[in-house]
Parts: C-alpha cells; sequence; structure tokens
C-alpha cells in the first residue's frame, strides 16, 4: 500500500498512520505501508487533487505495475470536500486517475479506512483473477 | 548419496524454509510491538501475488542481474550443503552479492543507486570477520572443508566461541535487520524508499525474495556448522540454537535504531578485530 497526501489538511493522514498502530494494525492483513509506486498494489490518497500534486498522481499511479487499485480516503479525496470552491482544487482524486474505493468522512476513522482497504483487497483479487483468465 | 541428497532438499526447500522463517520474523516483532501481525504464510502470499504481477522492467539486463544473483546463492548454498570448501563457499557469496550492487546501480533512480553504495560498504563492514571465520575452522578443526568440520568429535563452538559472537553481530547485515539495514528498507523506514529493490517490481522483487530466502537458510546452515559435530544429537541442538540465534537477531532487529555507514562499519570491524582477532589468536597459539 502507498500513502499519498494530495493536499489534506493532514486530518485523514494522521488517521492512517493510526491504523498502523498496535490498536488498530492493518498488518494483521498482511498489508504494510510502502514508499515504492513499484512494490505497491494499493495506491492509498488523501485530499484532493490541486494543480500542483495532480502530475504527482498521475506518475504515481502509471509507475505501480498491474493490477492495483486506488482508495480515496476522505471526503476531499472523493469530492473535494470544503476545499472543492478553491481555486486551486480540481476536485476529487476521480478527476485525474479512475478511483475503486471510496471511503468518506472528515476525517475518515480508522475503522472506515481499514474497511475500505479490505474492499479493495477484494476488487484486487477480481482484477488478479480477470487478468489471468485473460492471459489463457 | 546422502550429500545430493541434501543438496536437492536445500534447493527445493530452502526458500519454503525461508519464507517461514521470514513469516516467523514479522509475527514475533508484530508480538513485540504488542500487534497481532500478519499470518505466518504471508511471505508465501505474497510471494504468489508477485509472480501474478505485470512485469515492468526498467531495463533489459536487470531481470538477468538479479536471476544471476539467485542463481548463484543457490550454488554457495548447495556446495554447503554438500560439504565443499567453506573458503569457495564464502568466496561465491561475495560473488552474488556483487551482481545485486550491479542490478541496483543498472536502473536510474538515485535511490537503488545509493542503496548500491550503502550495499558495498555493508559487505566491506561483514567481509574481514568471514575469511576469519573460515580460517578459525580451518584452525580448529585442520580443514575448510565443509564434511570434515561436521565431523569432529566436539563441536567447533568451544574452541571459537569469540567467532560465533562476531558472526552473529554481522549476520544481521546478511539477514537485513536493525541496526545495519541501511541498503534496503525491509521495515517502515524510508529515507531512501526501498533502496537497492527502489526500481523492482513483479517476477524482478520475487527472484530478490527468493534468493534472500536461499541465502538465509546458507546463513544458518553456516551457524549450524558451529554446533554441529559427528553425533548426530547434536545435529538437533545445533537446529535448535539456529532457531534461538534467528530470534535473536529479530530482537536486536526490534530493540536497535538504525546506524549511520560509518558506525557501521567500524562496529564491525571492531568486533571482528576483538572478536575474531583474540579467538584467532588464542586458536594459533594453542592448536
Ligand atoms: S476529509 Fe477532512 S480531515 Fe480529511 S483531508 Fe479533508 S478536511 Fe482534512
Amino acid at each position: 500500500m502507498l500513502h499519498y497526501d494530495a493536499s489534506s489538511c493532514n486530518g485523514c493522514d494522521i488517521e492512517v498512520l493510526d491504523c498502523l498502530t498496535p490498536k488498530y494494525d492493518l498488518e494483521r492483513f498482511g498489508v504494510i505501508n510502502t514508499g515504492d509506486p513499484f512494490q505497491a498494489d494499493m495506491l492509498l490518497i488523501t485530499g484532493g487533487v490541486n494543480s500542483q500534486t495532480e502530475s504527482v498522481v498521475k506518475q504515481l499511479y502509471s509507475q505501480m505495475p498491474e493490477p492495483k487499485v486506488v482508495i480515496a480516503v476522505g471526503i476531499c479525496a472523493c469530492t473535494g470536500g470544503v476545499f472543492k470552491e478553491c481555486y486551486n482544487i480540481k476536485g476529487g482524486i476521480d478527476t485525474v486517475i479512475p478511483v475503486d474505493v471510496y471511503v468518506p468522512g472528515c476525517a475518515a476513522r480508522p475503522e472506515s479506512i481499514i474497511d475500505g482497504v479490505m474492499k479493495a483487497i477484494r476488487i484486487l483479487d477480481e482484477k488478479r483473477a480477470a487478468a489471468i483468465k485473460d492471459r489463457r | 548419496m546422502m550429500r545430493a541428497g541434501l543438496v536437492i532438499a536445500y534447493i527445493l526447500l530452502a526458500p519454503v524454509l525461508g519464507a517461514f522463517l521470514d513469516g516467523l520474523d514479522r509475527v514475533v516483532s508484530a508480538r513485540m510491538q504488542r500487534r497481532k501481525g500478519p499470518s505466518v504464510l504471508q511471505p508465501f502470499y505474497d510471494l504468489g501475488k508477485l509472480f501474478s504481477k505485470q512485469l515492468l522492467a526498467v531495463n533489459n539486463v536487470q531481470l538477468l542481474l538479479n536471476l544471476s544473483y539467485l542463481v548463484i546463492l543457490m550454488i554457495a548454498g548447495s556446495l554447503l550443503f554438500a560439504g565443499a570448501d567453506l573458503l569457495m563457499i564464502l568466496f561465491i557469496l561475495s560473488t552474488a552479492d556483487m551482481f545485486l550492487i550491479m542490478s541496483a546501480s543498472s536502473d536510474s533512480s538515485p535511490y537503488a543507486n545509493m542503496g548500491a553504495g550503502r550495499e558495498m560498504i555493508q559487505v566491506m563492514a561483514y567481509e574481514p570477520l568471514t575469511l576469519l571465520l573460515a580460517v578459525g575452522f580451518y584452525l580448529a578443526t585442520g580443514s575448510f572443508d565443509v564434511s570434515v568440520i561436521m565431523q569432529q568429535p566436539k563441536s567447533a563452538v568451544f574452541l571459537m566461541p569469540g567467532l560465533l559472537f562476531g558472526f552473529m553481530f554481522v549476520a544481521a547485515i546478511k539477514f537485513r535487520k536493525s541496526p545495519f539495514d541501511l541498503s534496503t528498507s525491509h521495515h517502515a523506514h524510508q529515507e531512501m524508499v526501498m533502496g537497492i529493490t527502489t526500481e523492482m517490481s513483479g517476477a524482478n522483487l520475487a527472484i530478490i525474495n527468493l534468493g534472500e530466502y536461499y541465502e538465509m537458510v546458507l546463513m544458518l546452515g553456516l551457524f549450524f556448522l558451529f554446533f554441529a559435530n559427528k553425533n548426530w544429537q547434536s545435529w538437533i541442538v545445533a537446529a535448535v540454537l539456529c532457531l534461538v540465534i534467528f530470534l535473536l537477531e529479530t530482537l536486536w532487529d526490534n530493540v536497535s535504531a538504525r546506524l549511520k555507514w560509518k558506525k557501521v562499519l567500524y562496529g564491525c570491524w571492531t568486533v571482528t578485530f576483538v572478536a575474531g582477532g583474540v579467538n584467532l589468536l588464542i586458536l594459533m597459539l594453542t592448536h
């Protein structure tokens, strides 16, 4: 899982980090946080996209090998949220790359983030099965 | 016959054992941090996943270099389990590392290149002790041959406790544990993303992981040499002690922070010359 902060207020970022603490421990599902898009299956983005982070989001997405999923965490990442009308904000993550899972909330709670990640794992499995079928 | 069996067992089972130990390491680390941790079989799932991913090759040569790394490690391990010459095994082991360094330098990522540089420093840090180790076994048993070393009436560890300590110290480099995990980042510290493996993905990364599992079993095999003698009972004791050493490395990994490269180099050399050197000197004078 690769976490990128597009233009979050840090509220959601801290909740994402919460998921890694002993209380929530995302690693019990085998998910670890990495900084390397080449080795990630999931791209988790907090905050809406602005004109500066747009190219970064696109690049990270393109560096990840298929199959991959994108999770938008927090209402800003889903739609733009309270910053939607700002002159520099393009809107939710889905304005630049396809998003598979939307986790709403301001800030999104760790429980719902974990729910979102689990859903993303299911989608990832489906995509992998479809890719293997395609190859045959 | 027995030797051929051991070699085949190593080639087939080392990745399984390595992945299992890796899973165990992750669970034990998680428990030490009061987390639940993943399933012990997680590394197996991860390997399967990596092989099913799209291959994003950054250049034509990296896959070949990674495969060479894997194959050379397999050769080094096979030689150990065939009871061949210890010096040869250690030299082939460092050759394998050279391929890893070349592979990391072949891509354009500055993080991978920095990782390659650090890996070279790590090789410099552990190499002296592995050489002293081979000399120590020679002085203690009269041969570099693994098969002869295993046939001694008394375990080598009684004659070379200092070298065992030194080897445990530098083995943390090979197991990629803190405080020496400089060139890759197996844990969440990401100051240079994933170091050596930054631009490797899918099957490319899986090959490196497989190589690391072979290396892990090879290292434990070297520890095994310290404890085993011609009685088969000692082999069981040796296997248990190897597991204990592995868990000690996990403990050390969790209680230490990472060091800078100078401290790693000087620390390893100091331990090498004090623990290894003194041990060797005593061996020379008494044998
Ligand atoms: S959803 Fe709320 S907490 Fe999250 S980034 Fe937006 S404003 Fe901050």
